[in-house]
């Protein structure tokens, strides 16, 4: 039985994120980069298949939007896509207005919100009360900003956000299940496999020729 | 105060230093003691300026600059270097070189005695952090400090900050 929260006079989903994960990541064909938040929005998106392309930010919270900018600024015929969870972006809203202020075009923002700090034990965040998401985004002057209403409008508006020359953000009501998998942790892995990933450094090997 | 009108201008051979060093983006929360370096930041069609609502975000800004292949650095005043304490994590896990230039406020013939708390734990919160500090106190040393600094982030991979004195900054008065 799928449920629903009326956001608005609009009905919406509440889905599911490890499959909204898997969903994102078939729908990119031109190694897209992703930049992904602490917890488990990590967890799912590792689980949804390893790519070259996403960096994983197991640090503080809040942050990985930012990165992702840094990202679409250095490389602006690729597209970014930054991924964080609703109480990580709460802790950094500023950063919505900085990357609304920025000409860069070539970066996406998804948030996942279940309304909870789901992996420190579900208490409720302010998105559960009063805080919408798409609200500050569009008051911060993303004017794409939306929510995904289903797993298909999740689909048809990534993909248009992917193929459009405007910076987006879809927010999406996502159910608590737990994470599908862990990511792997060391950190200048993660990073050497990221810019690898994106071409900026050549795979460094050790082994005798 | 007197403008020293013949005195070395140092924020433009921090300029140059940056143009030579192959910066490309600037992330910066402003500061009066940067005003002149952001200035020709932001003239320069080469260079992304990113005017940032709170520091921490410059060490994010500056760790996907170098994860796209591009080289970041951070301006702030003192008081923003409390709010990178957490996020300079980033920089010390994933060995991200990260440049920072910090304006100071709290020491030399400060008039605002709020600036002090934070300014006197700038250099200790800095070398905690793992960044090596590089202090300019006179025009004439901030561009060799500079471009040490430059060569430790880049050429080592690791973290500085260039601490640029209130009292090469000048005193700053309370106009009304």
């Amino acid at each position: 039985m799928t449920q629903t929260i009326t956001i608005g006079n609009v009905p919406v989903q509440v889905m599911n994120r490890f499959d909204l994960s898997q969903r994102l990541v078939r729908l990119l064909k031109n190694d897209e980069a992703i930049v992904a938040g602490i917890g488990n929005t990590n967890f799912d998106l590792w689980a949804a298949g390893r790519r070259p392309q996403n960096f994983y930010m197991l640090g503080s919270m809040g942050l990985a939007f930012p990165i992702a900018l840094g990202v679409a600024i250095a490389q602006p015929q690729r597209h970014v896509i930054g991924l964080e969870g609703d109480g990580s972006l709460l802790m950094q809203l500023g950063a919505l207005a900085t990357i609304a202020a920025h000409k860069a075009r070539n970066l996406t923002m998804i948030v996942w919100d279940n309304q909870s700090y789901q992996i420190t034990g579900s208490q409720p965040t302010a998105t559960a009360g009063v805080a919408d998401i798409v609200d500050v985004a569009r008051g911060c002057g993303i004017k794409q900003s939306l929510w995904a209403r289903s797993p298909e409008d999740f689909e048809a508006q990534v993909t248009k956000a992917i193929a459009g020359g405007e910076k987006t953000l879809i927010a999406a009501k996502t159910d608590n299940d737990q994470p599908h998998g862990q990511t792997h942790r060391d950190p200048v892995l993660i990073r050497e496999n990221f810019m690898q990933g994106l071409g900026v450094r050549s795979a460094t090997t050790f082994a005798a020729d | 105060m007197n403008a020293p009108a013949a005195a070395i201008d140092w924020p433009d051979q921090l300029y140059a230093t940056l143009k030579r060093a192959g910066i490309r983006q600037v992330g910066y929360v402003p500061d009066a003691g940067h005003a002149r370096l952001i200035d020709r930041v932001r003239a320069d069609p080469d260079i992304h300026d990113v005017v940032l609502t709170t520091e921490e975000e410059g060490i994010a800004l500056a760790a996907g600059a170098w994860l796209g292949g591009q080289r970041a650095v951070l301006l702030m005043q003192s008081s923003g270097v409390g709010n990178c304490i957490n996020m300079l994590s980033l920089a010390r896990s994933c060995r991200f070189p990260l440049l920072m230039m910090i304006t100071m406020r709290g020491e030399w013939e400060e008039f605002n005695p709020w600036q002090q708390p934070m300014g006197s734990i700038v250099e200790p919160v800095m070398k905690l952090s793992e960044a090596e500090v590089y202090r300019a106190t006179r025009p004439e040393e901030v561009e060799g400090l500079a471009e040490r600094a430059v060569q430790h982030v880049f050429g080592d991979e690791r973290i500085a900050a260039l601490i640029l004195s209130q009292q090469l900054i000048g005193k700053k008065v309370w106009v009304k």
